[in-house]
């Protein structure tokens, strides 16, 4: 267990961090000022991958591909708010897991009629690609250093938006209160659309950046959207402080425990067993923290609603 | 009017008994296998339902008693321990015991807490079966044969098979009907509709919750009993949350809080998927949007709608 390999995985967590928060900010949101359970999310995150794969390879670049896939994302979600999700906030939660079931269930599969079963791949941008020294002996890939300073940067751009400026006061107090604030005479209908577009545009982002480092396919933010859920809850729903910090939380208990775990294993188990056992059982450690959370703090750590 | 409405279980039940007559003249053992799976999920949806639909907790872990029921008889079985008398009452005894744990944990939390930490232990389940690198891990592992009873091989046919899945099931909606309307089930009701004024009349609302979750825990585990042994594999697949997520559609589309509505759920999610997926590869373009529509449209489920259609013949 060399510290080289510590700090490296504790890149890897941060990224994946970052990477949650991206998606789980938007979902925290919309689940905290319309109370809506939004299963779907996880396909806006794949949609912003796709994307950004295909208006790479038309363009040729990544970042006009990322420029022209972002207001595309966010097309999409306001579209898909339009047509169905709108419909839904007044419902039972059951409803909406039922509706939003049917909608990954039915994006998944025009992904794969549109673009085919088999993964895309989308290069590194040239400028970024390689693996640079930061420390001796320590190579680490540029892009993943990009992926985590853009993602701290829309982090700290997002906290300001949300405790500075008057929508972000509008979305704090909707997620505290959203008849209050109706009441008061701001249009509620307007609000949900704007936060609604605005994470999908967030989802879509974390797609695009991620597309370079793993394979564009079918169902790829299934789980991460279960691991989102996760992230949301423990922070408290409706925080996106505390989705910032859940997420970063959760990243990095999910790849330190899959990286060191069977190595930690290994003292109480033979090799193969561990080895084995600690991949397997590091995905728990994650539920685990969260029933441990709300086992002690049932609604999170930093609850939106009083 | 209420005998009409008793016909419904009775008509399904009756159409299920009599299925494999009318299958011996087509491809039977198709059809036989088809149904079968039918019912095995009527009995993980009706156990959902007694939850979901009377008890108003949203369990979205609700297949990882499917896999503990399972689990238990593939493990068993790949120790040579293949018979029913010792297989059955381990199964639900698994199944009760997860539910116990997860059950007194999970109903501490309320409403969206309650759905996630649900999540939460299926997804712990999914992973913990996944890790058992000596009973396939990830790939799963195929049964020996089905389970015997003493030493008989009482469900080697399908046709047995099938009528001893009936009779699980018939005896599961029973038992789920006779709860419901007991005073218990009258206690969960009221938890469903006023839990604060259920607490102030002075009902433990915790014990009968952890109960009701505890019961319909076993019998999804009696569902996953007869799963592996369907089958004959046993897989981490049986639970992971998307699982979870169609059981809670079963119920929804079939109508919530009826029972008998998990059923027709059960059978028409099911057949949807079959019979779609015999016309395109691309079925589920077909069926998620008619989710969509069903949530939108039609709400109450399938038996909402055979209730409005009959409100609609009567007046």
């Amino acid at each position: 267990m060399s510290l080289t390999l510590l700090y490296v995985q504790t890149l890897n967590g941060l990224q994946l961090g970052v990477l949650l928060f991206l998606i789980a900010a938007g979902l925290t949101l919309v689940f905290g000022v319309m109370d809506f359970i939004n299963l779907a999310h996880g396909v806006q995150y794949m949609i912003g991958a796709y994307l950004a794969a295909m208006f790479t390879a038309m363009t040729g670049n990544f970042f006009l591909g990322l420029a022209l896939a972002l207001p595309s994302a966010l097309l999409f979600g306001l579209a898909l708010e339009f047509l169905v999700f709108r419909h839904l906030y007044d419902r039972d939660h059951l409803d909406q897991v039922l509706a939003t079931f049917g909608i990954i269930l039915t994006l998944n599969q025009a992904v794969k009629v549109i673009w085919g079963a088999a993964p895309l791949s989308v290069p590194i941008p040239d400028a970024f690609s390689g693996s640079i020294v930061l420390m001796p002996g320590l190579l680490y890939p540029v892009w993943r250093l990009v992926i985590i300073g853009s993602g701290l940067a829309i982090a700290v751009l997002l906290g300001i938006l949300v405790s500075k400026t008057r929508i972000g006061m509008l979305v704090r107090a909707g997620a505290t209160n959203a008849n209050m604030v109706s009441a008061l005479g701001v249009d509620i209908g307007k609000l949900f659309m704007i936060v609604f577009g605005f994470g999908a545009m967030l989802a879509g982002f974390a797609g695009a950046m991620v597309a370079p480092i793993l394979s564009v396919e079918p169902g790829m933010g299934d789980n991460l959207l279960i691991l989102t859920f996760v992230v949301i809850v423990i922070g408290g729903i409706g925080s996106v402080r505390g989705a910032f910090i859940a997420a970063v939380m959760v990243g990095l208990v999910d790849t330190l425990g899959r990286s060191f775990g069977p190595t930690l294993l290994r003292a109480i188990m033979d090799p193969a067993a561990a080895s084995q056992t600690g991949r397997a059982l590091a995905p728990m450690l994650t539920y685990i923290l969260m029933a441990a959370v709300l086992f002690f703090r049932p609604a999170g750590l930093f609850p939106a609603k009083k | 009017m209420m005998i009409r409405r008793e016909a419904l279980p009775l008509l399904l039940f009756a159409f299920f008994a009599l299925m494999p007559i009318a299958a011996s003249f087509g491809p039977e053992s198709y059809l036989l296998a088809l149904v079968t799976r039918v019912m095995v999920f009527a009995i993980a949806a009706v156990s959902l339902d007694l939850i979901l639909g009377y008890g108003a907790l949203v369990s979205f872990g609700h297949a990882a008693f499917m896999g503990v029921g399972a689990y238990a008889v593939g493990i068993l079985s790949s120790h040579g321990i293949k018979d029913t008398a010792i297989q059955l009452p381990v199964a639900l005894a698994a199944s009760a015991f997860f539910a116990v744990i997860t059950g007194a944990l999970s109903l501490r939390t309320k409403g969206v807490y309650f759905i996630m930490i649900t999540l939460a232990f299926g997804q712990m389940a999914f992973f913990l079966a996944v890790s058992l690198a000596a009973y396939g891990g990830d790939d799963g592992m195929t049964l020996s044969g089905r389970s015997q009873l003493f030493g008989f091989d009482f469900i080697k046919r399908d046709r047995a098979f099938y009528y001893v899945t009936l009779v699980a099931l018939i005896a599961a909606y029973a038992l789920c009907r006779s709860l419901v309307v007991s005073r218990f089930g009258r206690v969960i009701r009221g938890a469903r509709e006023n839990p604060q004024r259920m607490a102030a009349i002075g009902f433990p609302l915790f014990h009968y919750q952890l109960a009701i979750y505890v019961i319909a825990g076993t019998l999804c585990g009696l569902a996953g009993f007869l799963m592996a042994n369907q089958a004959e594999f046993v897989s981490p697949a049986y639970m992971t949350w998307q699982r979870s997520g169609e059981l809670i559609v079963m119920v929804l589309l079939g109508g919530l809080g009826s029972l008998h509505g998990a059923i027709l759920g059960a059978a028409a999610f099911l057949l949807l998927e079959e019979g779609l997926s015999g016309i395109t590869e691309h079925w589920k373009l077909i069926f998620g949007p008619f989710l969509v529509l069903v949530v939108l449209f039609a709400r109450g489920g399938l038996i909402g709608a055979v209730e409005r259609l009959r409100g609609k013949g009567g007046a």
